[in-house]
C-alpha cells in the first residue's frame, strides 16, 4: 500500500520531523512550566505509547477493533500489586487457602459444564446436566468461598484485609501483567472472533467493565475501592536520596534534583521496555508472520483460501497485543505506586488510546508511539489551554456571575471535546494518520 | 397468605423495577437496531445521545418549572420531551451531515463508521458535561406513587407492601405507546416500508426508486427520538448522570445482540430479558423464599447470586452465551 510519490526517504524524514516537533513540545513544557512536569508527563507519555503500540497490534496488523483496552491496563495493574505486595500472614491463616480452593472448585465448575456440553450428545439430557453441573458448581463454589472471604477481608481492614502479594520486585509484575491481560484476552477471543467485528467490540466493552467491577469489589483480592497504596518501587525513593550525603552535596536544591533523579530513572527503564516492544514489533512486521497478518487483515477469504488459518492467527495477535497492554498496566500502576480502581475510565484508558493509534497512525509502529506522545501531551495541556480560553472569555464578564462560574468550572471537560474533534478531524482528511502505513 | 406474600415480594422488588428498566432498554436498544439495519454500523454514541436528549428535556423541564407550569400529578418533564426530541433529531441530523454522510457516500467499512462514532461520542461526552455538568439530577416532580406500600398493605391486609411509582408506570405506558408507534409507522406507512425494503436489500430499494437520504434523515429523527425518551424515563425513574448513561452503553447493546442485531422485535425481547435477568440475578431472594418455605423458617444465607455491583456481568454473561450458541441472536438478526 506504499505511495507511489513518496521514497522511503522523504517518508524517513517526515517522521523525524514529527518527532522532533513532538520533543519541542516537551522541551518547550521543561522551560515554560518546570522540567518536573515535562517529565511527568513524558513518563506517562511513555506508558501510553506502550498502550497505543498494544491497540495497534491488533487494529494495524490484524483489524481487530478492541474496546476493552481499559480491563487490560488494570489486569496489568493488579498485578503489579499481586507480585510486589508484602504477604498478610494473618490473612492467609485466617482463609487464604480456602479463597484458592473455592477459586479451583469455581473453575472446576466450568470446566466440567464444557466437558459435559462437549461429550454428552445433543438433546434436552444434555442442557439438563450442564445446567445440573453449572448450578451444583456455584452453590459449592459460595459455600466454600464466601465465608473464607469474609474471613480475610475482617482481617485488620483498615489496613489490610486482602491476601497481599507475593512480595518479589515490582519489575517481575510487569511481564505478570501481561500474562494476566493475555489470560483475559484468550477467553474473549475464543468466543468472540470470528464473529463480526462489532461483536469483539462489544465483548471487550463488557469485559473491561467487568475487571474494573472485580477491582472495586473483590476487597480480598487488591482491597477494593480502599485502595492499595505504597506498592514497592524499582528505583530509589526521594527521602533515600536527600538523606545521602553526597548526593546533597552534589546538587544546589537537592528535594527537585531528588524528584527529577527518580523520574529519569523510571523514564529510562520505560525507554528500555519501549525500545525493545518497538524492535520486536518492527521484526514482526517485516518478518513473514506480519506479512501473513496484513494479508489476513486485507483480505480473509483470500488468505484462509492460501490455507492461513485466520481465526487462530486473530486469537494470537489479539493476545499479544492485549499482552502489551497489560505490560503497560503494571508500569503504570508501578510509577503511581498505587492501584485505585475508581480511576479507571473508559474515556481516558480505552478511548484514548484509540485516538492515540487513530492519530498516529494505524499500521505503523512508530506513528503510533508519536500518537502515544503527543495526544498524551495534548490530554494534558488541554485543560490548562481550555482554562485560559475560558479566563479570556469571562474577562468582559462580571466576576462571580453565575455564567462566568458555569464556564470557568467546565473548563475540565474541554478535553473531551478536543479529543472527539481531533479524532473526526484526522479519520476525515487524514486517515492513514501522521504516520502512514508502509 | 405467605404465597400471596411471597408473590408481592417479588413484584415489588423484581418484578416492577425489571419491567420499567426492561421498557427503558427496549427503547435504547431500538435505537441501536434501527441505526444497526439501516446505517450499517454499531453506534457507540448512543448512550451519549441519550444523554444530550435527557439533558435538553431536563432544561426544558427547569424552564417550564421557572414559568410556573407543571403537568399535575404527572413530572413536568414529559412536556419538555417533544423538545428534548425535537433539539437531539436535529443534533443527530446534523452530526450525519458533517460526520456520517461522507463515509456513506465514500462505501467505508463498518468499522470505519464506528471509529467515527467514538469521537462523535467524545464531543457529545464533552458538550453534556460541559453545559450541565457531572453530577446527578433529579427532576422528577408531581405525584411520587401510584400505589403506596403502606396503602397497599392497608388495602389488602397483606404483611408486604407493594410500591408503584408513578415514574414506573409513566415508563411502561410511554414505552407501550412509543413502541406500537414504531411499529405502526414501520409497516403501514410508505415511508416506513421504504425503510425496512432499505433495511433488507439496499441496492434492490435504491432499484425501485427509494430516496436514500429521506430514510437515513427519517431514521435520525426517530433514533433521536427513542434516544431521548429511554433516556428522559431513564433519568425519572433513576436520575441522571452523564457517567451512567454512558454505562447504559453494554446493557443496550447486549439486549440488542441478544435480540437480533437490526431486528427490532428482538430488541425489546433483549431489552426485557437482559433486565429481568440482572435485577433477578443480583436480588436476594431469602425473603420470597422464607415465605415459601415452612413456618417460622427463614434461609440461612441473603439467597443472592451475586451483588448488585456486578450487574454489568450479567448482561455479559447472557451475551456470551448467546454469541456462543446462536450468534444471530434469539430472533434473526441481519448478520453474523
Amino acid at each position: 500500500m506504499s505511495d507511489a510519490t513518496t521514497t522511503p526517504q522523504t517518508g524517513n524524514s517526515k517522521t523525524l520531523l514529527l518527532f522532533a516537533l513532538v520533543a519541542v513540545l516537551f522541551i518547550g513544557t521543561g522551560f515554560v512550566q518546570s522540567w518536573n512536569t515535562a517529565l511527568t508527563i513524558f513518563n506517562m507519555g511513555l506508558i501510553s505509547a506502550i498502550m497505543a503500540l498494544g491497540v495497534n497490534m491488533q487494529w494495524g496488523y490484524a483489524g481487530l477493533f478492541n474496546v476493552g483496552v481499559m480491563g487490560f491496563v488494570a489486569l496489568g495493574g493488579l498485578a503489579a500489586v499481586l507480585v510486589s505486595s508484602d504477604p498478610v500472614p494473618e490473612a492467609w491463616a485466617a482463609g487464604g487457602p480456602s479463597v484458592l480452593l473455592g477459586l479451583v472448585l469455581g473453575a472446576m465448575t466450568i470446566v466440567a459444564a464444557i466437558l459435559t456440553y462437549t461429550k454428552l450428545p445433543a438433546g434436552r439430557l444434555r442442557a439438563l446436566a450442564v445446567l445440573v453441573v453449572l448450578i451444583g458448581g456455584f452453590a459449592i463454589f459460595r459455600t466454600v468461598f464466601d465465608p473464607a472471604v469474609e474471613a480475610v477481608e475482617a482481617v485488620d481492614p483498615a489496613s489490610t484485609g486482602f491476601l497481599g502479594g507475593l512480595g518479589l520486585p515490582v519489575i517481575l509484575a510487569w511481564p505478570m501483567g501481561g500474562v494476566l491481560a493475555a489470560g483475559a484476552a484468550w477467553i474473549i477471543g475464543k468466543t468472540a472472533l470470528g464473529l463480526r467485528s462489532d461483536y469483539l467490540a462489544i465483548a471487550t466493552l463488557g469485559i473491561a467493565e467487568i475487571i474494573i467491577a472485580v477491582l472495586k469489589n473483590e476487597d480480598w483480592l487488591a482491597r477494593g475501592v480502599k485502595n492499595v497504596t505504597g506498592i514497592p518501587r524499582p528505583v530509589p525513593y526521594e527521602v533515600d536520596l536527600q538523606a545521602n550525603e553526597a548526593f546533597v552535596n552534589a546538587f544546589s536544591d537537592p528535594v527537585t534534583a531528588s524528584t527529577i533523579t527518580v523520574k529519569l530513572a523510571y523514564a529510562g527503564l520505560f525507554i528500555l521496555f519501549l525500545i525493545a516492544l518497538i524492535w520486536l514489533s518492527e521484526k514482526a512486521w517485516n518478518s513473514p508472520w506480519g506479512r501473513m497478518m496484513r494479508a489476513i487483515r486485507d483480505n480473509e477469504v483470500s488468505a484462509s483460501a492460501m490455507g492461513k488459518d485466520v481465526k487462530a492467527r486473530h486469537l494470537q495477535i489479539f493476545i499479544l497485543g492485549s499482552a502489551v497492554c497489560g505490560l503497560a498496566g503494571a508500569m503504570m500502576t508501578t510509577l503511581d505506586s498505587q492501584l485505585v480502581p475508581g480511576t479507571y475510565q473508559p474515556l481516558r484508558f480505552t478511548f484514548l488510546i484509540w485516538v492515540m493509534v487513530i492519530v498516529g497512525g494505524s499500521g505503523n509502529n512508530w506513528g503510533a508511539v508519536l500518537g502515544g506522545f503527543l495526544i498524551w501531551w495534548l490530554w494534558v495541556q488541554v485543560e490548562p489551554m481550555g482554562l485560559m480560553l475560558m479566563q479570556g472569555l469571562t474577562y468582559f464578564m462580571e466576576p462571580g456571575s453565575p455564567l462566568s462560574e458555569h464556564l470557568l468550572d467546565s473548563a475540565a471537560h474541554m478535553r473531551l471535546l478536543t479529543m472527539g474533534l481531533i479524532l473526526l478531524l484526522v479519520l476525515r482528511f487524514s486517515p492513514r494518520g501522521l504516520i502512514p502505513e508502509r | 397468605m405467605d404465597f400471596l406474600n411471597a408473590l408481592v415480594t417479588l413484584a415489588n422488588f423484581v418484578i416492577i423495577p425489571a419491567t420499567a428498566y426492561g421498557a427503558q432498554l427496549a427503547l435504547g436498544a431500538l435505537g441501536v437496531t434501527l441505526i444497526y439495519g439501516i446505517l450499517r454500523f454499531s453506534n457507540f454514541a448512543h448512550g451519549d445521545t441519550m444523554a444530550f436528549g435527557t439533558m435538553i428535556t431536563i432544561f426544558g423541564t427547569w424552564g417550564l418549572q421557572a414559568a410556573g407550569v407543571s403537568f399535575g400529578p404527572l413530572p413536568t418533564a414529559l412536556l419538555a420531551l417533544p423538545l428534548g426530541i425535537a433539539v437531539t433529531a436535529l443534533l443527530m441530523i446534523g452530526t450525519d451531515r458533517v460526520v456520517y454522510r461522507f463515509y456513506r457516500e465514500n462505501k467505508a467499512k463498518p468499522v470505519i463508521f464506528v471509529i467515527a462514532s467514538l469521537g462523535v461520542m467524545f464531543i457529545m461526552n464533552g458538550i453534556v458535561r460541559f453545559l450541565i455538568g457531572v453530577d446527578d439530577q433529579r427532576f422528577a416532580d408531581g405525584e411520587r406513587f401510584i400505589i403506596r406500600a403502606r396503602d397497599f398493605r392497608e388495602m389488602t391486609g397483606l404483611d408486604e407492601g407493594l410500591a408503584f411509582r408513578t415514574t414506573q408506570g409513566i415508563t411502561i405506558v410511554v414505552a407501550l405507546i412509543a413502541v406500537i408507534a414504531l411499529f405502526w409507522f414501520l409497516n403501514r406507512t410508505r415511508t416506513g416500508k421504504s425503510m425496512r425494503a432499505f433495511s433488507d436489500n439496499e441496492d434492490l430499494a435504491l432499484l425501485s426508486g427509494i430516496n436514500p437520504d429521506r430514510v437515513v434523515l427519517v431514521t435520525w429523527i426517530i433514533v433521536a427520538a427513542l434516544a431521548t425518551t429511554a433516556g428522559v424515563l431513564y433519568g425519572l425513574d433513576k436520575s441522571f448522570k452523564p457517567f451512567t448513561y454512558f454505562q447504559l452503553l453494554l446493557p443496550i447493546f447486549a439486549a440488542a445482540i441478544v435480540g437480533g442485531l437490526g431486528n427490532p422485535l428482538g430488541a425489546i425481547l433483549g431489552g426485557f430479558l437482559i433486565a429481568f435477568s440482572e435485577v433477578g440475578v443480583t436480588y436476594a431472594f431469602r425473603k420470597v423464599v422464607g415465605y415459601l418455605g415452612p413456618e417460622d423458617w427463614q434461609p440461612e444465607g441473603l439467597l443472592q447470586l451475586l451483588s448488585t455491583d456486578y450487574k454489568f456481568a450479567v448482561s455479559f454473561g447472557i451475551l456470551l452465551i448467546v454469541l456462543l450458541f446462536k450468534p444471530t441472536g434469539i430472533m434473526k438478526g441481519k448478520s453474523v
